[in-house]
């Protein structure tokens, strides 16, 4: 888990594509909220899974559909 | 590409120090002095099973009105950055799918049970203010995705935001005259252990805290998706 | 085994990425490559401090069930970092939107993602 949460760091950063860059963030809180419940930590695993890899991909693609958006309006 | 080298080398540096560290570090085995305080008389002073949950609002609690306040900053100052495009109308709605609506029709209450049920039972279960809140937010974005056509009204956010806000304060102050301190749980009967109107306050601010995160959080989807739409 | 208990893992996992997030900061170019290397750093840092406060073989600090209200102090796990990770995410994702609308308000002003195009900071 450990070893998928290092590589999808990797494609985090040098991914061409932002959106599959920012997945792949999202996908690092998402693995990091199971490693929270194997280490004896509930309250901070919900929290994790609902905002880290939720809320926070969430207001990326927003922020990545605007800019798009302005691209077509140029 | 010297630049880049140099670079290479301050992190291979961390690197060294993070594995001095981690060969230093051997694990505890047991708590240390505060942490000890608060698993062996927290029970009997604050009464909330959840432990964690005792030391956000109690023990901490001014540090949780400090960070619900930064969350209060951080929408205040979206909305004002974004202040300026709102009075321009929508022009196209976007076409939503009759499987979306209706899914989300089914969903929204259920999502909004969950969220309400998490933040009121924060003393008993893991869960509380936080997560609840987060809950709320996504079942907004839910929300967003579905009605395309409707206004979220922004004043309702705001009145729920500012009421939990204010009333999480004067519990707090509330605490100084009746009982120890500020924020001080005991005003209330600590109740039976393990019943929903147990451990004093705690129930009343985490709810309070949950309704202010979850507005807070919509609040800013909801400027981000607003802006979006307009620039059509 | 000492290396390959969880606690040990999730530490070294934190690591790993505290660097990978590091070196994302400084190396990327694009303002929402930086942004992405920021949250990876929130995300190892709770890693890091929620395992520190993990003690091997003790629950979660809820009193219920096979946790008994006497010896608490002898079966839970510390639930202070617990406690601080928990508004930390909460900070940490109000920040994360603070940086986002600053870059879309540079990208709507100069058209571009670039750091090396603002030049008006350099000295």
């Amino acid at each position: 888990m450990a070893l998928i949460m290092i590589v999808m760091a990797f494609i985090a950063i040098y991914h061409k594509s932002l959106q599959v860059a920012v997945i792949a963030s999202g996908i690092i809180s998402l693995f990091a909220s199971v490693i929270y419940i194997f280490l004896a930590a509930p309250d901070v695993a919900i929290t994790e899974a609902s905002i880290g890899s939720a809320l926070t991909v969430v207001i990326f693609f927003y922020v990545l559909n605007k800019i798009r958006r302005i691209d077509d309006k140029k | 590409m010297i630049r880049n080298s140099i670079l290479l080398l301050i992190i291979a540096g961390l690197a060294f120090i993070f594995y001095h560290e981690l060969s230093a570090y051997h694990g505890n085995d047991g708590l240390n002095e505060t942490a000890n305080y608060y698993a062996t008389k927290g029970l009997s002073e604050v009464g909330a099973a959840n432990l964690v949950t005792s030391v956000v609002v109690t023990y901490r609690g001014l540090d949780t009105l400090g960070e619900v306040t930064i969350l209060f900053l951080t929408a205040a100052i979206l909305a004002l950055m974004f202040k300026t495009s709102h009075s321009q109308k929508e022009t196209q709605k976007r076409i939503t799918s009759e499987l979306l609506i209706t899914a989300s029709n089914v969903l929204l209450p259920v999502i909004f049970l969950v969220g309400i049920y998490i933040f009121i039972n924060g003393h008993l279960t893991p869960g509380g203010g936080f997560q609840g809140g987060a809950v709320l937010a996504s079942a907004m974005v839910l929300m967003l995705l579905s009605i395309s056509g409707r206004k979220i009204k922004h004043a309702v956010l705001d009145f729920i935001e500012a009421i939990s806000g204010i009333a999480f304060v004067l519990l707090g102050i509330l605490g100084i005259f009746l009982a120890g301190g500020f924020l001080d749980n005991s005003i209330f009967s600590l109740g039976t252990f393990g019943e929903l109107f147990s451990a004093g306050a705690i129930p009343v601010i985490y709810s309070f805290i949950g309704l202010k995160v979850g507005a807070e959080l919509s609040n800013i989807i909801l400027v981000l998706n607003q802006t979006q739409n307009v620039e059509k | 085994m000492k290396y390959f208990s969880v606690e040990y893992i999730s530490i070294f996992a934190g690591f790993i990425l505290l660097l990978i997030g590091l070196w994302g900061i400084i190396s990327q170019k694009n303002i929402l490559k930086i942004i992405i290397s920021f949250s990876i750093i929130d995300t190892s840092i709770h890693l890091i401090l929620v395992s520190v406060g993990y003690i091997k073989n003790r629950t979660a600090p809820i009193i219920d069930g096979p946790v008994t209200r006497a010896d608490a102090a002898q079966q839970v796990t510390d639930p202070v970092p617990q406690a601080l990770v928990l508004t930390a995410i909460v900070i940490g994702v109000g920040i994360t939107a603070l940086m986002l609308s600053y870059a879309l308000k540079l990208y709507e002003k100069n058209k571009s993602l670039e750091i090396d195009k603002y030049k008006s900071l350099k000295w």
